[in-house]
């Protein structure tokens, strides 16, 4: 049966795509201009003529080398620990009953709104030396106080922490995509559980694996609040050179040779990505390659020999009594791992109700004193009404502008709309460090630092991919038919829109403007930069209380934060249709 | 080819809807090429046709989704090859039904109404009627999806119902139902037919669903129209090759013509008179009787019964080869498998396609 086509009223009728013209223009304007120009200035020398002279610095110099070593092997550390945790997490989930998936997936997706800010500050506090993993080891007798901060190890782990949500939600659609029912069938031909998940599960749930993998490494790779907070100068990583480099010695060589460097390697990612899997697997959706050649055979051989070693192990418990059904040691992990990813955000909560004047856990009295504190102090509420001002301002034109253009691209038959799209995820890809950066530069030159606007027009550029991506969804699920139905019905193409298709995407509209306010409120590295330490927004100012000192103050913060958060993630899920 | 079937029970009338030479092309593509079709006022034609036939496309022309590249089509003798979609008068069943998800049952039904201004108090009245009159009264104030998809069929029936359209057009409307469902349905719409007097376009694939609905069937092909007639002209004197295959079983027979006999490879069988080289003779499989393998025009063996209650069918395999079915109705031995049988037949049943 043909499908119905969209009407075809008018011989030369212009592709919708145009509708993506001022999303696209504004990414240009305030992303690949300035990035250009950025790298442009990192070939040049001092005088202003061609020359590597910046890129000999960089290399030559052995403390900026250690500081590339150390970014990336973070970053792999981070997205091995990430997908190892992961994917049990996802699978867990996939193969829940519908029902109660929902009900967890609460519990995965606050973690994942959280600020990472909010998340270190809580290891910071969890994990110091008057902590309370310090106090209970002390109280044990295992030694007199603990440091647990301030190294490698805890780097990874809190890095990993923070970006593990993005890796479940990541490999989940791929998991859920998979037809449960090709295990069960491998069961009746004969494999153990263990050869039916490696032979058949694992392989199909590889794009999914790839695409977290892709996204947990970008995204570490300008990550600079975990090894700023919790580790020690041996972890410095290229965020905080960027933001020592520019913002105290205006170096635009140097930081134009590291965004370009940033970038090439996460263009390198990208495409060996699209190599292997496809970028559409990004989103979820599944390429109909095969993939032959080197790596499919080491990946056979992989596959084989782990679920050999199933096999092996599985034998070996079903001899341990109370082991023969292993349902629940993925129960059990899971539950450990979701506790983990709330407890030290739900921390917090007691702490800022204490009345010591230091943060301890658990706190010994119950006082206010501390949202007085926060309440009397024109910067913390300063900073918050800016957040919230420049939060509304930055979901509202990115919902506009992402809106409109998701709208094109979900109706454009052109094969541009492939281009637009990637655009779109643009700001999603490159490394947010890079991406302030570059902002900073831009707006150097035309005055805008220091200025609400100014963040709030870089706020707007790194929501749009996630208010453009959830609009998008909606208009590629929608049922046009539905407007074709609406027409012959009498509707005219203004009723047809207002009473037809309107008041079905409304929800995820909202949903996407709701979810643009929360990026913005939690943003901290464009607010860093643009806001040139004068326009304080509240995580920027947690940021410069937290390096200044840990009070109790920063927990009354949290909890506003934390309360915020909490609301409008709530509200944005039950506008957003199922 | 249209002349000699357009049977038309308002002769003299001007038709309600009337397609003239109207063609489609899609970049180098002809879906549909210069049709000629005219549909009576009160008539319920089925588009009959495999998928890619164009009768989709057809059908998106009529109700003004889609602009033919050349050709007219007039509806109550106006020429609307142009008109905007939304305001022709015209009602769509959509293949999925296309009811809108946030509106209640009602609210669906009512749409149509509130785009043409009416009143209120009118719109209630005629939407219980429209209600009662496909018997779903007790949904109301339901979501489209806690309804089945029976009931979801009869809300969009109900829809286009309610503003009296003088044309619906029902694209596969009962596609998505079950066997059973879906006979129900085709005699619900038999009965909305004949109560309301409207004049229904049907989309189908569906043979059977085309001969238990159809005052008249138009049957296509590949962007053409293969044969228009009453189901029983289509289905007893199929005008082509297409039309004897395309709709029941059928036995087709080629040869040279000689002395009045059609000199197959499988023997001779009597020829019709006004037979010209390169047609071949038709003959339905209820048509065949069964005899002693000496006595029929042709003989074959038996290779495979398949019962099924009324009847049963028998597949008889010629010498060349060639495979012939036969129906035998209830009631009669079943020749087994494997034994040799004669085939023969009525002259008057048999038919010229070419």
């Amino acid at each position: 049966m043909a499908e119905w086509q969209s009407p075809s009223r008018r011989r030369f009728k212009l592709d919708p795509l145009w509708l993506a013209g001022p999303g696209i223009f504004y990414l240009v304007l305030l992303l690949i201009v300035p990035a250009a120009g950025l790298m442009f200035l990192s070939f040049r020398d001092s005088s202003g003529s061609l020359s590597f002279e910046t890129y000999r610095q960089m290399f030559g110099a052995g403390i900026y080398v250690q500081v590339l070593i150390n970014t990336f092997s973070i970053a792999m550390q981070t997205t091995i620990a990430c997908l190892l945790v992961g994917y049990p997490l996802a699978y867990w989930l996939a193969k829940m009953p519908e029902k109660r998936r929902r009900l967890v997936m609460w519990l995965v997706l606050l973690p994942f709104w959280m600020s990472a800010l909010l998340k270190n500050f809580a290891w910071m506090v969890l994990l110091s030396r008057r902590g309370v993993l310090s106090q209970i080891l002390t109280g044990m007798g295992i030694g007199g106080p603990v440091d647990l901060l301030y190294g490698r190890g805890v780097v990874v782990f809190a890095m990993a922490h923070t970006m593990l949500p993005l890796a479940a939600l990541t490999m989940l659609p791929t998991l859920l995509s998979i037809d449960l029912g090709l295990a069960r069938a491998a069961k009746t031909l004969g494999a153990s559980g263990g050869q039916a998940f490696w032979r058949i599960v694992f392989p199909l749930s590889m794009p999914g694996v790839a695409a977290a993998g892709l996204l947990v490494f970008i995204s570490s790779l300008g990550f600079f609040i975990t090894p700023a907070l919790l580790g020690s100068p041996r972890e410095t990583v290229i965020g905080q050179l960027l933001i020592t480099q520019v913002q105290q010695l205006l170096n635009w060589q140097l930081a134009g040779a590291i965004a370009v460097m940033l970038l090439v390697v996460t263009l390198a990612v990208c495409l060996v990505y699209d190599r292997a899997f496809g970028i559409s697997a990004v989103s979820g959706e599944r390429s109909d390659r095969r993939s032959t050649g080197l790596f499919a055979r080491i990946g056979t051989v992989v596959i084989a020999s782990a679920a050999r070693v199933t096999d092996i192990l599985a034998g070996v418990l079903d001899v341990v009594p109370g082991l023969r059904r292993r349902g629940w040691l993925l129960d059990a992990f899971c539950v450990l791992v979701m506790a983990m990813l709330l407890v030290p955000v739900l921390i917090f909560l007691p702490m800022a109700f204490g009345s010591s004047s230091f943060l301890e856990f658990p706190p010994r009295g119950y006082s206010l004193r501390w949202f007085e504190t926060y309440w009397n102090s024109s910067n913390w509420t300063g900073a918050t009404m800016r957040s919230f001002g420049i939060a509304i301002v930055s979901a509202l034109l990115a919902s506009a502008m992402g809106g409109i253009a998701a709208f094109g691209v979900a109706r454009s038959k052109s094969r541009i709309g492939n281009v637009a799209f990637l655009l779109f995820m643009l700001p999603m890809i490159i490394p947010n460090i890079v991406i302030a950066v570059a902002l900073f530069y831009l707006f150097a030159q035309i005055g805008l630092i220091a200025t609400d606007a100014g963040i709030a027009l870089g706020h707007t550029l790194t929501a749009l991919p996630v208010v453009f991506v959830i609009i998008l969804t909606t208009f590629k699920n929608y049922d046009w038919r539905l407007d074709q139905a609406a027409a012959t019905l009498g509707a005219t193409r203004m009723g047809t829109v207002r009473k037809v298709t309107w008041p079905i995407v409304k929800g995820s509209v909202v949903a996407a403007f709701l979810f643009g306010f929360l990026h913005s409120f939690e943003e901290l590295t464009i607010a860093l930069f643009v806001g040139g330490g004068v326009r304080q927004t509240l995580p920027k100012q947690m940021w410069d209380d937290v390096l200044l000192q840990v009070s109790p103050t920063l927990a009354a913060a949290s909890v506003i934060i934390l309360a915020v958060v909490t609301v409008v993630f709530v509200a944005a899920e039950r506008a957003r249709p199922r | 080819m249209p002349s000699q079937s357009q049977f038309s029970p308002q002769a003299g009338i001007s038709p309600k809807l009337s397609v003239r030479g109207i063609r489609k092309d899609y970049g180098a593509t002809t879906v549909l090429h210069a049709l000629d079709l005219n549909v009576h006022s009160g008539e319920l034609l089925t588009l009959l046709g495999p998928s890619g036939s164009g009768k989709t496309t057809l059908l998106q022309i009529i109700c003004g989704l889609v602009e033919p590249t050349s050709g007219r089509l007039f509806i109550d003798g106006r020429d609307e090859t142009s008109l905007p979609v939304n305001q022709r008068d015209i009602g769509v069943v959509f293949q999925n039904y296309a009811l809108f998800p946030h509106l209640t049952v009602k609210e669906n039904i009512a749409f149509p109404l509130q785009m043409r201004r009416l009143p209120a108090t009118e719109i209630d009245k005629r939407v219980a009627e429209v209600l009662d009159m496909v018997n779903l009264g007790h949904t109301a104030d339901r979501l489209p999806k806690a309804l089945s998809g029976g009931q979801q069929q009869r809300v969009a029936l109900a829809r286009c119902l309610v503003y009296r359209p003088s044309v619906i057009l029902m694209d596969e409307p009962l596609g998505a139902l079950d066997r059973k469902l879906r006979e129900s349905m085709q005699i619900e719409i038999k009965r909305i037919h004949r109560e309301t007097g409207a004049t229904i376009i049907f989309v189908t694939h569906d043979q059977e669903e085309a001969l238990a609905l159809s005052d008249r069937i138009c049957l296509m092909n590949d962007g053409v129209i293969a044969q228009v007639g009453t189901p029983q002209e289509i289905y007893e004197a199929p005008a082509n090759r297409f039309s004897a295959e395309f709709i029941g079983l059928s036995n087709i027979f080629d040869g040279d013509i000689a002395d009045g006999m059609l000199r197959s490879a499988d023997g001779n069988i009597p020829a019709v008179a006004g037979m010209q080289a390169g047609d071949g003779l038709m003959v339905r499989p209820e048509h065949i009787a069964l005899t002693d393998p000496a006595q029929g025009f042709l003989s074959g063996t038996v290779t495979e019964t398949v019962y099924a209650g009324a009847d049963t069918r028998l597949l008889v395999a010629l010498e060349s080869g060639k495979s012939i079915i036969v129906r035998q109705a209830a009631g009669f031995p079943i020749a087994p498998i494997g034994s040799s049988v004669g085939l023969t037949w009525q002259s008057s049943a048999i038919r010229i396609v070419r």
